[in-house]
């Protein structure tokens, strides 16, 4: 074996090249994770396909001031893609790099573990506004459905709801043992929090109960906020500070609580 | 020239149990400092703290200069680290991680001759998860040198590898070495322990039992020598023990076992012969750094 050699020094590394390399290599490892875009991205493509096949749900309804339910049901399959990457797909692996002793390893380099979850929830960011175009653009081309009419409350809406979803996350992977606990508890997360964004029972359909339990829901206000944006209107404030509380009080909490090993 | 690094009263307790109870080191610029010990002897605890991973109850320690805790950042720029248990993203592909892993670093060493020198230049595709144990560790070894750093702390170097691949690795380690590199290794084999170490420090129960060269530990111990032989007729032990040079007489079967120091073999075969006893299937055996161990230590080290 030769005596190693040494690259030429480099004048200096580009600030934030690092960090840039590892956003990329984190998108790889997420794209490279079947599993988590069958669930997050093919699944609800799929059923979003189905549903538009369906004539039936074609059509104007009066509960949702003129909306049919397949209109309805494009935001929430928007919401099932960020939920399953946010809460199952981002805690299962960072959960995993803690077990495997990949953030231990990245605290003896000078990049450090906390830009290793930068890095991640940056990826999973870039794979939900794709999926989010994609839905929209197959939904529009595929379908007729019209975009939100009003674009900007819904970009609003939906980076609030991609923030709130993502803090909820961190905070699951905060203090979770390990991989299969943060996927386990991923799932127990997800089934109700979908329920609320109407995935079953349109929200407009379920008991006024329900519907106010379902308005302080993380999904259930983001549904608001689109809905509100699909009709034209900036959305209301009450489903935007619901988001915003979500995000910023779990961020926190998380950031607090972060087991590193 | 201030050492490189400096260790002074380490004291480090877990909830249930001290891991690491006083310990001093001193390594010098340039120089392979091996750290000898049977397992929960506070080896791992003891390279943890100098790598700023845990945080000591007392104690000082320097690094280049630097304090492992308060100096985080400019300490990881220079110093490369072999974890344990060091793992990546399973998904992560070898050149991938070598790649990334340079771009760390201010002035970071040729990933692709690293890459190279290990072995790993055709597993260049391959993902963490498919890589045998031997070619994560040689992965884990070049990630710890892929910074260029001044120094390397390798916590049990070549575990899991192969002869072939160990003997390559110290060829590697010796290369880096010889780059005026200053390697902290901590091992359970004594072959490496012999082969790479300048000086070697004994820990056992958290405390630095010794530190000398290898030879000066194996004279140290004082087990010079082991003569086996079977007497071609009955033996008096009381002849052989007698003798200055002669430490210990034991039986083993048919066979006479005579411990000593470098003079013994003289002095037995003078006595055997003066008795006109034949000393039949004789061997000598040199005492190794294994024995001068278990003697200082009064343990063994794990079986590998």
């Amino acid at each position: 074996m030769s005596v190693l050699n040494t690259a030429p020094p480099r004048a200096a590394a580009k600030p934030g090249s690092a960090t840039w390399r590892l956003i990329k290599a984190e998108s790889k490892l997420s794209i490279r994770d079947k599993m988590a875009l069958l669930w997050g991205v093919g699944i609800p493509l799929v059923v979003l396909i189905i549903l538009g096949s369906i004539p039936s749900l074609r059509k104007p309804n009066e509960d949702t001031g003129g909306l049919t339910t397949f209109d309805v049901y494009v935001p929430v399959l928007i919401l099932f893609n960020l939920a399953i990457l946010a809460v199952t797909a981002l805690p299962t692996t960072l959960a995993g790099y803690r077990e495997n002793g990949v953030l231990q390893r990245m605290r003896t380099t000078p990049i450090g573990p906390a830009r290793v979850l930068t890095a991640q929830l940056v990826a999973n960011f870039a794979i939900a506004l794709v999926a989010m175009i994609l839905f929209l653009a197959v939904a529009g081309l595929g379908f007729g459905v019209d975009l939100p009419q009003h674009l900007f409350g819904f970009a609003v809406a939906w980076l609030l709801a991609a923030a709130a979803l993502l803090a909820i996350g961190l905070l699951l992977t905060a203090r979770v043992p390990g991989r299969s606990v943060a996927s386990a508890m991923g799932m127990v997360l997800f089934f109700p929090m979908m329920f609320f964004a109407g995935l079953w029972v349109p929200i407009s359909e379920m008991p006024a109960v329900l519907q106010n339990i379902s308005r302080y829901t993380p999904l259930g206000a983001g549904m608001r906020a689109f809905q509100d944006a699909y009709l034209g209107h900036f959305p209301s404030v009450l489903p935007l500070l619901t988001l915003a509380v979500y995000a910023v009080g779990c961020s926190i909490i998380a950031v607090r609580w972060f087991r590193w090993e | 020239m201030p050492p490189v690094i400096e260790v002074r009263n380490l004291h480090k307790r877990y909830a249930d149990k001290v891991a690491v109870d006083d310990v001093s080191l001193t390594v010098q610029e340039g120089e392979i400092l091996g750290i000898l010990g049977p397992n929960g002897a506070g080896k791992t605890t003891t390279v943890e703290c100098i790598e700023g991973l845990r945080t000591p109850d007392r104690g000082e320690i320097k690094v280049l200069g630097l304090d492992p805790l308060r100096d985080r950042a400019e300490l990881t720029r220079r110093l490369g680290v072999q974890l344990q248990a060091g793992q990546l993203p399973e998904r992560l592909q070898v050149a991938e991680a070598l790649e990334l892993y340079s771009s760390f670093y201010p002035r970071p060493a040729d990933w692709r001759g690293l890459m190279h020198d290990l072995g790993l230049t055709d597993k260049a595709k391959t993902r963490y998860a498919k890589l045998s144990g031997g070619q994560k560790q040689r992965l884990s070894i070049a990630l710890a040198l892929v910074g260029n750093p001044r120094v390397a702390i390798l916590d049990e170097l070549t575990t899991g590898l192969d002869p072939q691949a160990r003997r390559d690795t110290w060829d590697l380690i010796e290369g880096v070495r010889s780059r005026g590199v200053t390697i902290v290794l901590v091992t359970h084999f004594m072959e490496e322990a012999e082969r790479l170490c300048d000086r070697l420090a004994l820990i056992d129960a958290g405390r630095v039992v010794m530190v000398d060269t290898p030879a000066g530990l194996t004279e140290r111990a004082r087990i010079g020598q082991r003569i086996q032989f079977r007497p071609s007729r009955p033996l008096d032990d009381s002849l052989l023990t007698s003798l200055p040079d002669v430490s210990g007489v034991t039986r083993r079967g048919e066979l006479v076992v005579v411990s000593g120091n470098d003079n013994a073999l003289n002095a037995v075969t003078t006595v055997l012969a003066r008795n006109q006893i034949v000393a039949e299937r004789l061997r000598v055996e040199q005492a190794s750094l294994e024995d001068a161990f278990v003697r200082l230590t009064g343990k063994r080290l794990d079986p590998h």
